[in-house]
């Protein structure tokens, strides 16, 4: 047999190409005679519009068109909810192009389109917004409070959803505690940032009535349905392709944008194709972002330190709209009790409606709030207890035989139970604690403190489900020519490297190298069943529908190459691209057998020969083919699970505060993380130090800051500071493999884990470093210089 | 992010390119680009004509001479870090450009269009200032030298006639005897500094202070001097205790109000820390020199 490719460090297959610079990006894609639309953006946070002009726009050479709310007809309307939830009342949902309000700075207004971006933009200077600014509150706490200014009429105290959920019995457990600690926690807003910001061109054929959209997202076949249903086509006259996207981390998967909408709609108009390639401000100001959460945790426990009962309720910052339903709140409410046995939670969020972008999930999607919560929470009452920091942990810990433990009366993001499949958590713990010197360490700190250094150490747990629904869905077929094997599905990439594990998963069923399997997908033409890219979902749901599907055409492979040579299936082995008969040099290769698995007429090349009416193997009594048989090597399957999967991993960090600058200094960081079966260790130790460097930013870095009218000043990257990779220290990553149940690969999703620790890790670790200088509590990120001086009180 | 129309005119000599100037008030020149461009294309500067003066014959010059190293306007920052003769007269000024972005922006960034752009974190004018170096100008009028201490106005100001050229910047030679030290941290390796402190310090065979000079930027509206630091330190003894004095009157200085990145109260911390440190290592520096 070949060797197992599931497993195996293999390099990217798209490597090459991108790293030549053969990527095709939106931009990239020849549009012969295309047009540039540009955005006349909201200068206020919430305002009143009194007036547009846009004569002298629409005047200026190059100008070929002008759109106001006025100037759009059918699309004049709130755009989809995408995901309703019952706790929402009247959820808002922002227009294509402003009417009557804006609602934050940068919100659509207008759109120009002309002949290039250059003149758009000078167009878009152009037009004359009149407008009466009305008050605002970017206090998440203040807008929920009596007489704060509402950002919608119909919201007078801002709050979009209030939602509560319990597992177990908290008030009785709750009142059989010893010991209760409670703290208040704030991670404050930041966004996603891709390296490619977000695109849409689209070009309309009046001929057959085919629209065509290029477009920069995760989710090209729920962009097709809403393009479909919104302008009234058929679906199969729309066709969404995704291309090469740099970069998504979830910014990329809500839609519609009020681009994706008004492209195609000024190209279908027009009659010529148009582009918008958003630009890095437009990306600040108006593309979705997450974070903002502020959680007042309480934890009632033993005097042992084991906690009976978790009561968090938390304020969630949805920005000025909140077309992605909950599911930020939900995830980050349904996460809230960590890798801990808690039976007994009771979890409040009130989703508040603030004069900001709109927020909806950025790789985390509020676990890193949650997993800040309960950490943090766990720290302190580790502290109170006077118990080690390890040790509180290990007391709570789910124990491997405990497993599935399952959260009655929580509903996670997918609408589906909580229950947390699989894990190894103590020897993870120890795992992490025996990398950074756990034990040793408090002598470290020691003489560390005698040289007049501050050294600290923490660490954070967290959990992640992972592999949400509905489905996914995977096509494999055998080239009849090449050999080469083509495997399509309905997600897309932003970089993760699909195209490489997924050809592992197939190459291992058919026998075929890597290289020679061809990923499709991203393309609703090609194929178009399935979601999108979200929720470390595609190994998950995508990775079982390609392996059951690759499953089924090994099986009709082996059986057409069986007859071909004339052999009991049973000896028939798949390895090199070729059929062989077990134990002999007797073979063929898998393209003739596509070939002969397909009756022909015409022998177009000599393997063709093999499979026309008078070739020796065809049949002459009867039909060629079967009722029941299809032609070829292909089949079709889909993957839907059913509930989430549950990866976790721990962090541990040792870091030094430097005494003159105040600054954050990582000498030691420790991952242990477990996805369950790995499919590529290469490919998930990306993800997990691409989650790290994020988590790094929103920990040490990144917050979004506004002006007291709500304008944002740091929308640029000069001012809002994304880690360089000078910032981002060696990090040492442990694996450990615990096979989901859920799946027949047994993995876990990793897309999103590296993130979700880091807030916790290094704020513990600073607390840690800054306790014997009169340090206080460090419960909010990001912790930036400025904040370590005033916590040290010496401001 | 597409800067508006203007128009684009490559100057062959200083004459040229100070009458391309003169015709047009909207007109700029360009340099490097490194601010400029990206200053357009958010249009947050719309100059109806840029006049390229990099290929000025001559303005792509260093000159060491006995007055000090002479910077012509097109040198880009690169070129001047890593030049020996620059280097051995006046060690501040590739201390400094170590902290200038990042080398592919010193490739292209020039010493006098950073000087001229006067940004108030950035390093260049921080050195000219603490070295009492000049630009020179050339205008319709004829041409002059500014002193830094008026050539620097507040942020993204300077003293500079809005017709005038600036053809070269003249960085002195450190007294040979003088220690020297700089030091700049910002939140990112390469980013604005959110302070830098330059020392020069002279002392005597006693160890004993006999000038001190001492500059910082990202402090206050543009690059100043940090007199009363330096007035702490005079005729003292070079040791930690003054050191310590020296970073305690040099955050009196901070009248920077709090940004995005940090806080008044933090960047008083920091020019403190940042002026202990320089402090001690200029002395040390002295000191050796002395020996």
């Amino acid at each position: 047999m070949s060797t197992r490719q599931f497993g195996s460090r293999v390099q990217r297959n798209i490597d090459p190409r991108l790293l030549r610079g053969e990527g095709a990006f939106t931009d990239d894609i020849p549009l012969p005679g295309a047009l540039h639309a540009a955005f006349v953006r909201s200068p206020f946070a919430r305002a009143r519009i009194l007036s547009i002009d846009t004569a002298a726009a629409r005047a200026m050479p190059g100008v070929v068109a002008v759109y106001t709310c006025d100037d759009i007809g059918h699309l004049d309307q709130a755009l989809p909810l995408l995901i309703p939830h019952p706790s929402m009342r009247d959820a808002r949902t922002q227009r294509p192009l402003a009417r009557d309000d804006v609602h934050y700075v940068g919100q659509a207004v207008a759109m120009v389109v002309a002949a290039d971006r250059y003149v758009a933009e000078d167009a878009a200077l152009a037009i004359d917004v009149d407008y009466d600014q009305l008050a605002v509150e970017l206090d998440l706490e203040r807008a929920v409070a009596p007489g704060a200014p509402a950002v919608h009429t119909t919201h007078p105290d801002n709050v979009a959803a209030d939602f509560t959920q319990v597992s177990g019995d908290p008030e009785t457990a709750m009142a059989a505690a010893q010991h209760v600690t409670r703290i208040r926690v704030q991670v404050d807003r930041s966004t996603a940032a891709p390296m490619e910001c977000r695109t849409v061109a689209a070009r309309f054929d009046a001929a057959s009535g085919e629209l065509v959209v290029w477009d920069g997202t995760q989710a090209p076949i729920g962009v097709r349905g809403g393009l479909a249903s919104i302008f009234g086509l058929d679906e199969h006259k729309v066709r969404v392709i995704a291309p090469d996207v740099g970069g998504g981390f979830g910014q990329k998967v809500m839609f519609p944008y009020p681009d994706e909408l008004l492209v195609p709609f000024a190209a279908i108009e027009i009659g010529r194709p148009v582009k918008y390639i958003e630009d890095r401000r437009e990306n600040f100001i108006g593309s979705n972002q997450e974070r903002t959460q502020i959680h007042w945790i309480e934890l009632h426990a033993t005097k042992n330190g084991e906690v009976l009962a978790l009561k968090d309720e938390f304020l969630h910052d949805t920005g000025a709209f909140i077309p992605y339903g909950i599911a930020v709140a939900q995830v980050a409410s349904t996460s809230i009790a960590g890798p801990y046995r808690i039976p007994n939670i009771e979890v409040r969020f009130r989703a508040v409606y603030t004069p900001t972008v709109p927020v909806t999930p950025y790789r985390g999607c509020g676990r890193p709030q949650s997993c800040f919560a309960i950490e943090r929470a766990m720290d302190k009452l580790a502290d109170e207890l006077g118990i080690d920091r390890r040790e509180i942990r290990r007391r709570n810990l789910i124990a491997d035989d405990e497993f599935p433990w399952a959260r009655e009366g929580l509903l996670f993001a997918d609408g589906l139970r909580v229950s947390l499949d699989s894990g190894q958590y103590h020897k993870a713990l120890d795992l992490v604690c025996d990398r950074i010197g756990w034990d040793g360490f408090a002598a470290e700190q020691a003489a560390a403190r005698a040289e007049g250094r501050d050294l600290g150490i923490g660490l954070a747990f967290y959990v992640e489900g992972t592999g949400l629904g509905p489905y996914e869905g995977g096509h494999v077929r055998i080239h009849p020519i090449t050999g080469k094997v083509y495997v399509n599905t309905g997600l897309t990439a932003q970089g993760q490297g699909h195209d490489t594990v997924f050809a592992q998963i197939v190459a291992d069923q058919l026998g075929v190298p890597v290289t020679d399997v061809i990923l499709v997908q991203g393309d609703t033409a090609a194929y178009d069943w399935g979601v999108a890219t979200f929720a470390s979902r595609a190994a998950v749901v995508s990775g079982n529908a390609i392996h059951k599907t690759a499953a089924l055409v090994r099986d009709k492979t082996v059986r057409a190459a069986a007859n071909m040579l004339e052999v009991q299936e049973a000896d028939v082995e798949l390895r090199d691209g070729h059929a062989w008969v077990a134990g002999t040099d007797r073979k063929v290769p898998l393209a003739a057998i596509a070939t002969a698995s397909n009756p022909l007429r015409y022998a177009f090349n000599e393997a063709a020969q093999a499979a026309t009416q008078f070739a020796p193997a065809s049949r002459h009594d009867g039909p060629a083919l079967q009722d029941d048989q299809h032609p070829g090597l292909e089949a079709a399957a889909y993957f839907s699970p059913e509930c989430a999967t549950w990866a976790y991993g721990v962090h541990a960090a040792v870091i030094e505060v430097d005494r003159a600058t105040l600054q954050v200094k990582i000498h030691r960081y420790v991952c242990v993380h477990d996805c369950g079966n790995m499919i590529n260790p290469t490919l998930v130790e990306g993800q997990v130090m691409g989650g790290l460097a994020q988590g790094i930013g929103g920990a040490l870095y990144e917050r979004i800051e506004y002006d007291a009218e709500g304008n944002p000043t740091n929308a640029n990257f000069v001012d809002f500071l994304i880690p360089y990779a000078t910032e981002i220290p060696d990090v040492e990553i442990a694996h450990l493999e615990t096979p989901s149940p859920l799946n027949p690969l047994g993995v876990k999703g990793v897309g999103e884990a590296g993130c979700i620790a880091v807030g916790p890790t290094i704020a513990a670790a600073v607390e840690d470093a800054l306790r014997h200088r009169g340090g206080g509590r460090f419960d909010a990120v990001p912790i930036t210089p400025s904040a370590i001086l005033e916590n040290l009180g010496t401001a | 992010m597409k800067p508006a129309l203007f128009e684009y005119h490559r100057a062959a000599s200083v004459a040229q390119a100070v009458d391309l100037l003169a015709e047009d008030p909207g007109a700029m020149i360009l340099a490097g680009g490194q601010s400029l461009v990206a200053a357009m294309n958010f249009r947050l500067a719309a100059p109806s004509r840029l006049i390229d003066i990099t290929r000025i014959p001559d303005l792509d010059r260093i000159a060491v001479t006995a007055e000090g190293v002479a910077v012509g306007a097109a040198v880009r920052h690169r070129t001047l870090e890593r030049h020996d003769g620059a280097h051995a007269v006046n060690p501040l000024i590739r201390a400094a450009q170590a902290h200038v972005a990042h080398v592919p922006i010193r490739n292209r960034g020039t010493v006098v269009g950073s000087l001229c752009h006067a940004d108030a974190a950035a390093e260049m004018p921080l050195v000219l200032l603490l070295c009492d170096g000049w630009v020179e100008l050339e205008g319709p009028g004829g041409n002059r030298r500014i002193p830094a201490e008026q050539f620097f106005r507040m942020h993204l100001t300077t003293a500079r006639a809005s017709d005038e050229l600036a053809t070269r910047a003249v960085f002195p030679a450190l007294p040979p005897d003088a220690g020297w030290a700089f030091a700049e941290f910002a939140r990112r390796k390469g980013d604005y500094a959110i302070a830098a402190v330059g020392a020069i310090v002279q002392c005597d065979a006693g160890g004993r202070i006999t000038r001190a000079r001492l500059a910082a930027c990202g402090i206050s509206s543009k690059p100043v001097r940090l007199g009363r630091a330096e007035a702490a330190l005079a005729g003292g003894t070079a040791d930690a205790t003054a050191a310590a004095e020296a970073g305690r009157a040099a955050a009196t200085h901070v009248d920077a109000a709090d940004d995005s990145i940090a806080t008044a109260a933090y960047r008083r911390h920091l020019v403190a820390a940042l002026t202990e440190r320089v402090v001690a290592e200029a002395a040390a520096r002295a000191r050796r020199g002395t020996e």
